[in-house]
């Protein structure tokens, strides 16, 4: 058991992983990912490649130049920096290349704030890049969670050949907690990423056709061809891989819906609101995409009411909107900019908006 | 004589590299890019490294470069070339990985990705062809497009106070630490042809004795882009590209 900040755990848990590059350019609140990383030093334990690039432009390519490889790569960065890959994450979607971003959201739009947000989720679970494509999103509530979501984002990428978000927030990416780090695996070698994934550009032998790694396809059949195989992935994703935590939800009247560190203060929300006599639960969505919608369908049935809270002007909100179909209120409660509201604040929201 | 004795091995002068496949091209009659194709097909096969060959392929007239060699390829973003074989070269430290780039994409849109990953002295070779135009687009102006040079968006000729003058990006790199070679040539004619070979050659041989970043320009024509004719563009490259491309080494350590 150590104690130890949300980003430094991203970093320890992406060594014993088993990942082969780490790309990233400093910015607040996550150069805590980098630093450690630089001083562990992990090149001279597992051989893993750890490089300060010009830009978050350059991260995210030399992320597409090693995931082309078959190789484990990831890349960390803050709202204002994951703009600025976007068009990568379409490439690498589009090539259908396995890799794991970090988001430790702050405060926009612009160069916004250094405080921390949850005002990227649109961009994040709509595609923020050009093109249909969707990533698969887990958002970590708890320095634990920033390891273990590492770790599982790197599983789901190549399980589905897809990039994986983990998106965080400034709070977690600061916030210290104890953590128990995952277990080393070694990282791949390369006879491993052969059978793993056999499209890696590692070199062409005489005994196979030339691997090449694309997302150019001319013919618009062609093209749509690669959209619906895409799309096919992520129905299947959409079937496999939702996850979610509910609390206090078995009699719940009244439903708050919020992910990330907005659920933990939603957590003591539903405490306050319980010693009042109120019955309130929490869902808290663990994948951002793909996204509870069922679980929410089926709690619409039950309860009176629902709350989406959250750091931004209220994005999620259009997802639980979407699954609850009307059956249900559902209002939003958030604040913006970098503030971060009070479980007090949200139970008086809960009280005005939902009980009136 | 029949066919047989002619193509007998004892006679054969030439024969087409094994690293190029039966693709046909669709580069336009006269343009440099096919010429550059089949002499970096040539090194490959006689430096033995047709399964150890990663190359990265531009956005550009050479997108398609991956349809004709037969080796690995990833296809870039506009101009991030550089970057994924930064990746690619740390990973996989034994293997021959290379760009092939465009004046568009590698001095312009990539500027970053192409200065800094010479800064760092990547062990790659990047193959940079310079025909001062944008051709797949349809001919429009380039960083590298001469002075009164007449392109689709500078249908009056490039005017520096509107555009900037014509930027040598080779220059400018040589000028770098961890640039050990940097060197300029053409294809149009045999002798130029067989120097920009050589050129190849070293630089693929530099990157895998971990030398640092070598890059070989390649001044070429853009027949379609330029609207001329095959032959008038070579000799309209060596009257005008030539003075502001001077050809030959411009660093070699």
């Amino acid at each position: 058991m150590l104690l130890m900040k949300g980003n430094e755990a991203i970093a320890h848990a992406a060594i014993r992983c088993g990942c082969d590059g780490y790309f990233g350019y400093p910015i607040t609140p996550q150069s805590e990912i980098m630093e450690t990383l630089m001083e562990l030093e992990p090149w001279n334990t597992t051989g893993m490649v750890v490089l300060q690039a010009e830009s978050e432009t350059a991260s995210i390519n030399m992320v597409y130049g090693a995931a082309g490889c078959g190789k484990k790569a990831m890349t960390s960065s803050s709202s204002p920096g994951v703009s600025l890959m976007q068009e990568g994450i379409s490439y690498i979607a589009a090539a259908e290349l396995p890799c794991v971003i970090v988001n430790v959201m702050r405060g926009g739009p612009g160069l916004g704030t250094i405080q921390p947000s949850q005002a990227d989720y649109f961009q994040t679970v709509k595609g923020g890049g050009h093109g249909d494509y969707k990533m698969v999103t887990l958002a970590p509530a708890s320095v634990q969670e920033m390891a273990d979501y590492t770790v599982l984002a790197f599983e789901l990428a190549f399980k589905y050949r897809t990039p994986a978000m983990v998106l965080a927030d400034g709070i977690i990416g600061q916030m210290m907690e104890k953590i128990v780090l995952p277990p080393f695996q070694p990282r791949w070698t390369e006879e491993e990423i052969k059978t793993i994934s056999p499209w890696a550009t590692l070199g062409k032998p005489a005994n196979r056709e030339p691997n090449v790694i694309n997302s150019l396809r001319l013919e618009a059949h062609e093209m749509e061809d690669l959209n619906n195989t895409l799309q096919g992935r992520y129905r299947e994703i959409e079937q496999q891989e939702v996850r979610f935590e509910e609390i206090n939800c078995d009699d719940a009247d009244y439903l708050l819906v919020a992910f990330g560190i907005t659920a933990r203060i939603c957590q003591k929300t539903v405490e306050l609101a319980r010693a009042e006599g109120l019955k309130v639960g929490l869902l808290r969505p663990i994948t951002l995409f793909p996204f509870p919608t069922e679980q929410l369908k089926k709690h619409a049935e039950k309860v009176k009411a629902m709350l989406s809270v959250e750091m931004s002007a209220g994005q999620m909100v259009e997802d639980v909107r979407l699954a609850v179909n009307g059956k249900v209120p559902v209002e939003f409660y958030g604040r913006m900019g970098g503030i971060v509201p009070s479980p007090d604040e949200v139970l008086g929201a809960l009280k005005a908006k939902l009980i009136k | 004589m029949n066919v047989a004795d002619i193509i007998n091995p004892a006679n054969l002068v030439y024969k087409k590299t094994k690293v190029m496949n039966e693709t046909p091209m669709h580069y336009c009659p006269g343009c440099s890019h096919g010429v550059v194709h089949k002499l970096i097909a040539e090194v490959i096969e006689e430096m033995d490294m047709q399964d150890k060959s990663i190359a990265i392929a531009p956005v550009g007239c050479a997108v398609f470069a991956y349809k004709y060699l037969d080796i690995d390829w990833q296809q870039a973003a506009h101009g991030r070339a550089p970057a994924l074989a930064t990746a690619v070269k740390r990973l996989l430290p034994d293997r021959l990985v290379f760009t092939y780039q465009g004046d568009g994409d590698l001095a312009a849109i990539g500027t970053a990705e192409t200065i800094h990953a010479c800064n760092r002295g990547e062990n790659i070779a990047i193959i940079f062809i310079n025909n001062g135009i944008y051709g797949m687009t349809g001919g429009q102006m380039a960083p590298t497009t001469l002075k009164g040079m007449k392109s689709s968006t500078s249908p009056n000729g490039r005017e520096v106070p509107l555009a900037g003058n014509p930027l040598d990006i080779t220059k400018l790199l040589a000028q770098l630490e961890g640039v050990c070679y940097a060197t300029r040539h053409a294809v149009h004619t045999v002798a130029a042809v067989k120097k920009t070979k050589r050129a190849i050659r070293q630089a693929f041989e530099n990157s895998m004795q971990n030398k640092g970043t070598s890059i070989v320009e390649v001044v070429s024509t853009c027949s379609s882009g330029w609207k001329m004719t095959p032959a008038d563009s070579n000799d309209w490259m060596v009257e005008n590209m030539f003075p502001e491309y001077p050809m030959g080494d411009l660093k070699n350590e």
